[in-house]
C-alpha cells in the first residue's frame, strides 16, 4: 500500500520536474470540468460515496451521485478510490509577509510600527511567490487569511488564493477583517530564570482596562467622524475602519484570556461589529456566553501544552468539542512557526481524535474557517454555485498517516502541487540514485 | 570538667583583672564591672535543663554563675526575676548584619547583547567575578544598632554575618548585637566560609546557568588544590588563596530549594566537603532526600501568605504545587526533627522579622516540639560553628546573652522584657515587667466626691471600664507612666482623661479631667487577677491538610508506583525488531523486563491480565533531543562549555515529563541548549515521574555531550556580538582549537605521569597539571568515552565538523536537526554516524532554506541510522505522529517509520540492548495504544517504564478529579482567610519552567527561529 503512496507521489514530481521559479501558476480553464467517482466530503458534515462533482468555468455546478459525464469537450478527472475535500482555509497567517523571521530582517513585512494602524493593509504587501505557498498548497490548502500584526490595531487583512502571479490576482477577499490585539490582564507566567515582573497584578488590570477604554474611544471617534459626509481634514486611520460600521468588515480580536473575550463581548454590545476571537485558549470556559453573543472564534493551535501545569494535558486537544457541543461557530488555524502552517489538516485531526467528529473537524478548516472570514458564499464547501476549490487525498486527510495529496483544483484550475522540497528531493534522489 | 572551668572563670573575673584597651579617652575612665544578679528567675539554661526559683549572676558581658544556691556578691545589681524565664537569646546562622549591601549592576548572558567575557574586578584576584572567596566580613562589618534591635527585638543575641554575593562568598564572622564598637563585637572573626549558586553582582558572563555555577565551584575546587603547588603560571592569585585558607571553616552554602539543597550537597560529596545547607522551605516535600545528604540545615520560616485568589482567572494561574505549599510550609521544622536531621531556624527571608516567633509557633503548632525549637536557635548553630562554648546555653563562662520574658518563650502570651547582650540590657518591652494584668478599682477624687470604676488591665495597651456598661478605655501604660481615656457610659460624649503612675506597691496616682473639663486627682488600685485565655493555636487545628505527593505538585502520586506482572493478551505488537509487526500476541512483563513474547500466554500467576484486543503495544517512544525536566539549558557565556552537565541540574518535578509519558514517550535525552560550539554534558533519562533526579537518570548509559553549529553559535540575530566566533569558519577553528587544547592537555598529563625518581611510582598528574574538566570532557571523546550530538543544518558545516572530529581520531556519534542531512547522506554514510531529525521542519530561519520533509526518507535509504526528534516539549507528546509523517513524505515503511521513534534513538544513544524494542529480556518499557500508532487517533492508554505504569489514562480521569477537589478546597481556605480579616497577598501567577533550546529568551518571534 505505501508503495503505491510512494509511486504516485514520484509520478507527480515527474510531472513538474522544474526549478521553483518555473512551478507555475495554472491557466484558467474554461468549459466543464468532472471529478467522478470519488468520496466528497463536502464540508457540511456531509459525506456522499462515489459521487460526481459538474464543475463548469471554475464554479460548481452540481454534485451528486446520479450525474452522467457527456461526451465532447469536457475534462474528466477520475477520482476513483479517493477523497475528495474542499480546499483548506487557513485562516490566519502571516504568509507571504514574513519569509526568514529573525535571522533576515529585510525578508519581514508583517509588523508594521505604531500602535493604531487601522489604515494599513497586508495585501499589498503581500509576496505571491513567496517559497512556503507552495508547500502549504501541496498539504491541501487552498486559501489563507494574510494578517497584519503589531500594535493595538493592527490593520487589515485579507484572503488569497495560493495560485497567483501577484498580490492582486491572489487577492480572494480584500480587506475583509479588521485586527485589534487585547493587552493582557494577568502578569505573564514567568519561566524559572525570568525577572519577575514588577507590576503588580492590579496595576496591569486597570492599565488594560485604560488601554481598552482608548480603544473604544477610537472607535467612537470613528462612528462621529464616519457620520458627516464631508470633512474638513481627512482622517485615514478613522476612514479604515468604515467597513466595521457598515459590516463590509469583521473585527477579529486577537484574546486568549476571558477577560479579554469579556471585553470582545463588550464591543459587540456597543459598536454592533461583528466579532471574531482569535486565539481563544481559554474559550471553553465560556463557550455558552460566546454562543449567546454570536461570537465566532479561530482557535490558533491544537498542537499546544496546557496553559497551566494543573490543567487537563489534552485541553488544548478537547477545545474544539467544547465550542462544537455548545454551538460556537469555529475555525481552526495553525500557527506553528517550525512548521509553517502545513499541518492544518492535523490540526483537525487532533480536534478529531479528541471530540469531535471528522466531519466536523474539516468543517472546521473548510466550512467554518470561509464562514468566519465571510467567504462561505463562494468557498469553503463542496456545494453548488461556489468556486471549485477542491483538494484530492489517498485517504484520510486529517490523518499523516493517510494524508497524500495528488491534485488539487483552484477555481477549477488544476494547480501544480510541486515546491521547492519536492525539487530538492528529487535533485537528490537522483545524485544517490534512488528510485 | 564544668566545675574546673567554673571555678578558673570565677578566679579570673573576680579577682578583678582590669581590661586594658587602646582606645584612647577623651575625660574620665568609666570602667564599671556590670555586675548584676538576676534572682527567683525560671531559668532556661538549654533545651534540656530548667531551673526553677534561680540565680543568673553576670559580670562584663560574661555569665559567672547560675544556680539555685549563688550568694548575692555585694557589688551586684539585683534583679528580682519572679515569675519570670531566663532564655539564651538565639543565634542566626544567616545574616547579613552590619554588611554593606553589595552593589547590583545588571550583568548576565543574552543573545542580543554584547558579552563580558572577564572579570571586572580589579587587583591580583581569580578569573572570574563571581568567586569572591576574599570577602571577609569581619572587614566589611559595620555595627549599626537600629538595624540590631530588630533582630534583638525578637531575641537574637548573636549572628553570623556575611555578604550575600557571589558563587564562592568569602567568609562570615560571628557578632553579637550588642551596641557596642565593632572589636567589642565579634565574637569570631573568621567563623565560616559561604557559597551559593547565585553569581550575584557579577557582570561577567559566565556562569548564565545552574550548571555553569555547578561547574565554576567544581573547577575552583580543582583549581585552589592545583594552586597549593605555587604554579608559575598562575602567579598570585588572592581568590585561590583565600579560598584555600577557607576551607577549614564550617562551610555554609546558599541552595533554597530543596532539589538545590541535594545539588549542593553532591558537588560537598565530590570534594570531601560537608556544607551546612541554607534551605528553601520546601524540604519537608523530599524529606527522604534531605536525611540522605547527612548535612545539617538553616531553615527559614518565611511561609507563604495567603493570596487572594477570588477573582477565579487569577486563581487559575496558582497552581496546586503553590496551593499545598501555602497551607503544609509550617511543617517543614517538624519534618526535619521527625527525620532526625540537624536543623538551625533562621529569619533571614522573612521580610518582617516580626513574624519569626510568630512563624516559629506556627512550626510548632505543626508538630515541632519546643524543646527542638530552642535547640535550633541555640545550641545547634553554636555546636555547628564551634562555639557553643561561648554561646547558645546559660552557663558560666559564656557571654551573658540571654532573653527574659513573662513566661516560656514560644507561648503565644508570652513577653520577652529584655534581650541582654554581653551582660548589657536592652529593652525589648519591658512596659509589663511589673505585671498589670488584673482588675483594679478606681477612684476619681473630684469636687463632688468620689466616684468608683472597675478597670479591667488586658495588658500594656488594652483595658475595659466595667460599670454598667463594659466600654474600652484607651490605655497606655510604658512600665512607669500610665494614661487613660474613657466615656463615662455608653451615652456620654466626653471623655474622662487621666494620666499617672504606677507605684512599685501597684498603686498607680495620678491627676486629670472628668467629662465637664474640671480637673481631678486620681487612685487606683489592684483588685484580683483575672484568667488567662487560652493560646488560639490549640483552636485552629483540625482542618485538613494537603497531602505529600511524588511530585509534589499536580498529577503526583501518593505512592511512588511500583513494578507489576503484567500479561498483554492478544495485542498488534509492535516489535522494532526483525519480527515486525505481530498480529495477535501476548507479551509478558515481570521484575521490570519483558519475559516472554508469544501466542496464548497463560497460567502466569499473579499476574495483572491486561486484555489488548484491538490494541497495539509498542516499545516507549524515545527522545533523541530533548530539553525538558531540567532547570537550565544554555551555558552560553562561552564558545566552549564542555565542563557544564545537564545531569547537575535536573528538575523532577517538571510537568512536561507526565505529559509526554500521555505521548507514548518513555526515555528522553536531555540536551544542553545551542548557544555555543561545544556546549555539555547531555543526560538520558526515563521518565519516572515521581523518581528524584537521580531516579530518572538513565542508569550505566555511555554519556553524550552537546555540539552546536551555525546560526545559533555564531549569535546571528544578536546585532552586537563579541564572542568569538561569528561566522561558520570560526566555528570549525573553535572545534579544532579546543581539540588541540585537548591533546595537548593529555599529553601534558602523561608526561606528568610518567613514574619517576627512585620508589619509581607513577606521580598524580594532576599535581603539575591543572586539571581541567572542560578538558577533560574533550580526552573522553577522543578515547571514545564519551559521544557527541551535534546540533547542525547546512552541509558545509556538517562535513567540516566531521573532518575536524577525523583528523582527531573519533566519530561524530549524532547530527542532530540536520535538516540539509539529505545533501550529504552519502559522506554522513561513510563517517559512520546516526541522525535525528524533524519530519516535517523548514522556512523558520535563513539555515532552513533548503530544509526539505523528504530529508528523513533519504538518508534512510542511504542506510543511515534515522530518529526523530523533538526538541520541543509539546511536539514530544506527538511523536508518533511525527514519525507518521515519513510514511507521508518519502514513503518509508510503517514499520521503519515506527523505528524511528524507538530502536533507531536508542542505537543512536548506545541503549538499543535495553530499550527501544520488544525483545525478551529487554527493560519494559512500553506503550498500550488505543489504535495504530502512527495514527492521528492513536492515543496511548497505559505508559509503562521498566514495567511500572506510569500513566494509565483512566488513573488520569481520576487524578483530574482529585486536583479539582484539592484546588478548591485550598482556594475556599484562601478566600475564607481574606474574608476573616487576616491580611491576604496580591495574587501572583505560579512559576513554571517549559524550556527551549534556547531558553528563557522573551521574543517568541525569534524565539522560534532557534530551534
Amino acid at each position: 500500500m505505501t508503495k503505491i503512496y510512494f509511486l504516485l507521489a514520484i509520478l507527480s514530481f515527474a510531472l513538474f520536474a522544474q526549478a521553483q521559479d518555473d512551478v507555475y501558476p495554472a491557466k484558467e480553464y474554461k468549459g466543464l470540468l468532472f471529478i467522478t467517482n470519488g468520496t466528497v466530503h463536502v464540508g457540511n458534515g456531509q459525506v456522499t460515496d462515489n459521487a460526481t462533482i459538474e464543475i463548469n468555468n471554475g464554479k460548481i455546478v452540481r454534485v451528486g451521485t446520479n450525474i452522467a459525464v457527456p461526451q465532447g469537450d469536457v475534462k474528466v478527472f477520475d477520482a476513483k478510490g479517493k477523497q475528495v475535500y474542499p480546499g483548506l482555509i487557513l485562516p490566519q497567517s502571516d504568509l507571504g509577509l514574513k519569509e526568514i523571521s529573525g535571522s533576515v530582517r529585510g525578508s519581514n513585512d508583517y509588523r508594521e510600527l505604531g500602535d493604531l494602524n487601522p489604515n494599513i493593509r497586508s495585501i499589498v504587501a503581500y509576496n505571491a511567490a513567496s517559497s512556503m505557498i507552495n508547500v502549504l498548497k501541496a498539504n491541501g490548502i487552498l486559501l489563507a487569511g494574510t494578517v497584519p500584526q503589531g500594535g493595538t490595531i493592527s490593520g487589515s487583512s485579507s484572503v488569497v488564493q495560493l495560485d497567483a502571479w501577484n498580490w492582486e490576482d491572489a487577492a480572494y477577499a480584500t480587506d475583509n477583517g479588521m485586527h485589534i490585539n487585547l493587552p493582557s490582564f494577568a502578569a505573564p507566567r514567568r519561566s524559572g530564570a525570568a525577572p519577575p515582573t514588577p507590576a503588580q497584578p492590579e496595576d496591569i488590570a486597570q492599565k488594560t482596562l485604560e488601554k481598552i477604554e482608548e480603544i473604544k474611544n477610537f472607535f467612537r471617534e470613528a462612528r462621529a467622524y464616519l457620520q458627516e459626509a464631508t470633512h474638513a481634514a481627512t482622517n485615514l486611520k478613522l476612514e479604515a475602519v468604515k467597513g466595521l460600521f457598515d459590516k463590509t468588515q469583521k473585527l477579529f480580536v486577537h484574546a486568549g484570556q476571558v477577560k479579554q473575550m469579556l471585553v470582545a463581548i463588550d464591543f459587540v454590545k456597543e459598536f454592533e461589529f461583528d466579532v471574531v476571537i482569535v486565539g481563544g485558549e481559554e474559550s471553553w470556559q465560556i463557550a455558552p456566553l460566546l454562543k449567546e453573543n454570536n461570537i465566532a472564534v479561530i482557535l490558533n493551535a491544537e498542537h499546544n501544552l496546557p496553559s497551566t501545569e494543573d490543567e487537563d494535558f489534552d485541553q488544548p486537544f478537547k477545545t474544539p468539542a467544547v465550542l462544537q457541543n455548545a454551538g460556537v461557530l469555529f475555525a481552526l488555524n495553525d500557527d506553528a512557526s517550525n512548521a509553517r502552517y502545513r499541518n492544518l489538516a492535523f490540526n483537525a485531526g487532533t480536534a478529531a481524535a479528541y471530540g469531535l467528529s471528522k466531519e466536523e473537524a474539516l468543517s472546521a478548516i473548510t466550512l467554518n474557517a470561509a464562514e468566519i472570514l465571510g467567504i462561505a458564499g463562494k468557498t469553503g464547501s463542496i456545494e453548488a454555485g461556489k468556486d471549485a476549490n477542491i483538494v484530492i487525498s489517498e485517504g484520510d486527510i486529517l490523518d499523516m498517516r493517510t494524508s497524500i495529496i495528488t491534485h488539487a483544483f483552484i477555481q477549477g484550475r488544476e494547480v501544480n502541487l510541486a515546491s521547492k522540497q519536492t525539487q530538492l528531493y528529487e535533485r537528490y534522489m537522483r545524485k544517490y540514485g534512488f528510485k | 570538667m564544668k566545675k574546673l572551668i567554673f571555678s578558673w572563670f570565677c578566679c579570673a573575673v573576680m579577682s578583678g583583672v582590669y581590661a586594658q584597651q587602646t582606645f584612647p579617652v577623651n575625660g574620665v575612665a568609666d570602667e564599671r564591672s556590670g555586675t548584676y544578679i538576676f534572682t527567683h528567675a525560671t531559668i532556661v539554661k538549654d533545651a534540656q535543663t530548667t531551673l526553677q526559683n534561680a540565680s543568673l549572676l553576670i559580670q562584663k558581658g560574661k555569665i559567672i554563675a547560675v544556680g539555685n544556691d549563688i550568694a548575692v556578691p555585694k557589688d551586684a545589681i539585683v534583679v528580682d526575676c519572679k515569675g519570670k524565664y531566663i532564655i539564651p537569646s538565639f543565634i542566626d546562622l544567616y545574616s547579613d548584619y552590619g554588611i554593606p549591601a553589595p552593589r547590583r549592576s545588571g550583568g548576565g548572558f543574552s543573545y542580543s547583547a554584547p558579552a563580558q567575557l572577564t572579570s571586572n574586578t580589579k587587583g591580583a584576584y581569580g578569573w572570574n567575578q563571581a568567586i569572591k572567596a576574599d570577602a571577609d566580613a569581619a572587614a566589611l562589618f559595620e555595627a549599626d544598632n537600629d538595624k540590631a534591635k530588630n533582630f534583638r527585638d525578637i531575641g537574637f543575641g548573636t549572628v553570623l554575618t556575611h555578604r550575600k554575593d557571589g558563587i564562592a562568598r568569602g567568609t562570615g564572622t560571628l557578632v553579637t548585637l550588642a551596641d557596642k564598637k565593632e572589636n567589642l563585637v565579634i565574637v569570631k572573626e573568621k567563623a565560616s566560609a559561604h557559597y551559593s549558586f547565585s553569581k550575584g553582582t557579577s557582570t561577567q558572563s559566565y556562569p548564565t546557568s545552574l550548571m555553569g555555577a555547578i561547574a565554576l565551584l567544581r573547577q575552583s575546587y580543582l583549581d585552589a588544590a592545583w594552586y597549593k603547588s605555587n604554579p608559575t603560571a598562575e602567579g598570585v592569585n588572592l581568590s585561590l588563596q583565600a579560598w584555600n585558607n577557607n576551607q577549614q571553616l564550617p562551610q555554609v552554602f546558599d541552595a533554597g530549594d530543596k532539589w538545590a539543597d541535594i545539588r549542593a550537597d553532591r558537588i560537598g560529596d565530590e570534594f570531601g566537603v560537608q556544607y551546612i545547607i541554607k534551605g528553601g522551605g520546601n524540604e519537608y516535600q523530599r524529606i527522604k532526600e534531605i536525611a540522605a545528604t547527612k548535612a545539617a540545615f538553616i531553615l527559614p520560616v518565611n511561609y507563604p501568605h495567603a493570596m487572594d485568589v477570588e477573582d477565579p482567572d487569577n486563581a487559575r494561574l496558582v497552581s496546586l504545587n503553590d496551593l499545598k505549599h501555602w497551607e503544609m510550609a509550617p511543617v517543614n521544622a517538624a519534618a526535619f526533627e521527625k527525620a532526625g536531621i540537624i536543623f538551625c531556624l533562621t529569619p533571614a527571608d522573612l521580610n518582617d522579622p516580626k513574624q519569626f516567633l510568630p512563624n516559629i509557633r506556627k512550626a510548632i503548632d505543626n508538630g515541632l516540639s519546643e524543646q527542638k525549637a530552642l535547640e535550633a536557635l541555640t545550641k545547634t548553630p553554636a555546636t555547628l560553628l564551634g562555639v557553643y562554648d561561648k554561646v547558645g546555653s546559660i552557663e558560666a563562662g559564656k557571654l551573658a546573652n540571654f532573653l527574659i520574658a513573662s513566661g516560656p518563650i514560644f507561648k503565644e502570651q508570652s513577653i520577652v522584657y529584655q534581650n541582654w547582650v554581653q551582660g548589657e540590657k536592652y529593652t525589648v518591652q519591658d512596659a509589663e515587667w511589673n505585671d498589670i494584668k488584673g482588675i483594679y478599682t478606681l477612684v476619681l477624687h473630684s469636687g463632688k466626691g468620689d466616684i468608683n470604676y472597675t478597670i479591667d488591665v488586658k495588658n500594656a495597651r488594652a483595658a475595659n471600664i466595667i460599670n454598667t456598661d463594659t466600654l474600652p478605655v484607651k490605655f497606655s501604660f510604658n512600665g512607669k507612666l500610665v494614661s487613660l481615656g474613657f466615656k463615662p457610659n455608653k451615652k456620654s460624649k466626653s471623655v474622662i482623661r487621666l494620666s499617672g503612675v504606677v507605684n512599685d506597691d501597684s498603686s498607680w496616682k495620678g491627676n486629670g479631667a472628668d467629662a465637664d473639663g474640671n480637673s481631678l486627682l486620681w487612685t487606683a488600685l489592684f483588685s484580683k487577677t483575672t484568667t488567662i485565655k487560652p493560646d488560639t493555636a490549640a483552636v485552629q487545628q483540625d482542618l485538613p491538610m494537603a497531602k505529600i505527593t511524588y511530585p509534589f505538585g499536580s498529577y503526583g502520586w501518593d505512592e511512588l508506583p511500583k513494578q507489576e506482572t503484567l500479561l498483554f493478551k492478544s495485542a498488534a505488537v509492535w516489535t522494532s525488531e526483525a519480527e515486525g509487526n505481530l498480529e495477535n500476541t501476548d507479551v509478558l512483563v515481570k521484575d521490570g523486563k519483558i519475559v516472554r513474547i508469544g501466542k496464548n500466554i497463560s497460567n502466569v500467576s499473579g499476574a495483572k491480565i491486561i486484555d489488548a484486543t484491538g490494541k497495539y503495544l509498542t516499545a516507549g517512544i524515545i527522545d533523541e533531543h530533548s530539553h525538558i525536566a531540567t532547570v537550565s539549558i544554555n551555558e552560553g557565556a562561552q564558545s566552549v562549555t564542555s565542563e557544564v552537565r545537564i545531569g547537575d541540574n535536573l528538575n523532577p518535578d517538571d510537568i512536561n515529563i507526565y505529559r509526554q509519558l500521555a505521548g507514548g514517550v518513555t526515555a528522553s535525552h536531555i540536551l544542553h541548549g545551542s548557544a555555543n560550539t561545544i556546549g555539555g554534558q547531555t543526560q538520558l533519562i526515563k521518565l519516572r515521574w515521581g523518581a528524584d533526579d537521580e531516579g530518572l537518570k538513565f542508569k550505566n548509559a555511555d554519556p553524550f555531550i552537546k555540539f552546536a553549529l551555525g546560526e545559533n553559535v555564531k549569535r546571528t540575530t544578536s546585532p552586537a556580538n563579541n564572542r568569538f566566533p561569528d561566522t561558520r569558519m570560526g566555528v570549525e577553528q573553535v572545534l579544532t582549537d579546543a581539540f588541540q587544547r585537548a591533546v595537548d592537555y593529555e599529553n601534558a598529563l602523561k608526561k606528568a605521569s610518567v613514574a619517576t625518581g627512585k620508589k619509581k611510582q607513577a606521580a598524580n598528574p594532576f599535581a603539575a597539571v591543572r586539571r581541567d574538566l572542560e578538558l577533560d570532557a574533550l580526552v573522553e571523546i577522543m578515547h571514545k568515552k564519551r559521544f557527541i550530538t551535534c546540533h547542525s543544518y547546512v552541509q558545509s558545516e556538517i562535513t567540516y565538523t566531521m573532518r575536524v572530529a577525523e583528523k582527531f581520531g573519533f566519530r561524530i556519534n549524532t547530527f542532530t536537526h540536520i535538516l540539509e542531512g539529505y545533501k550529504v547522506a552519502d559522506k554522513m554514510k561513510a563517517h559512520g554516524a546516526n541522525v535525528s531529525t524533524f519530519a516535517d521542519w523548514f522556512g523558520y530561519k535563513m539555515e532552513v532554506a533548503d530544509a526539505i520533509a523528504y530529508n528523513a526518507a533519504i538518508m534512510q535509504k542511504m542506510g543511515l541510522n534515522v530518529c526523530i526528534n523533538s526538541d520541543d516539549a509539546e511536539m514530544a507528546r506527538r511523536l508518533n505522529q511525527e514519525a507518521a509523517k515519513t510514511v507521508k513524505y518519502g514513503g518509508v515503511t510503517e514499520e521503519e517509520a515506527w523505528k524511528m521513534v524507538t530502536i533507531n534513538p536508542a542505537k543512536a544513544l548506545h541503549v538499543d540492548d535495553r530499550t527501544g524494542s520488544i525483545k525478551t529480556g529487554k527493560d519494559a518499557d512500553l506503550v498500550l495504544w488505543s489504535n495504530n500508532p502512527l495514527s492521528i487517533y492513536a492515543k496511548p492508554e497505559k505508559t509503562i517504564v521498566d514495567g511500572t505504569v506510569y500513566f494509565d489514562l483512566e488513573h488520569d480521569l481520576q487524578l483530574r478529579r482529585t486536583i479539582a477537589e484539592e484546588r478548591n478546597r485550598i482556594i475556599q481556605k484562601m478566600t475564607a482567610e481574606k474574608k476573616s480579616g487576616t491580611p491576604v497577598a496580591a495574587f501572583k501567577p505560579s512559576t513554571y519552567i517549559t524550556l527551549s533550546c534556547r531558553d528563557d529568551h522573551g521574543d517568541e518571534d525569534e524565539q522560534n527561529n532557534m530551534q
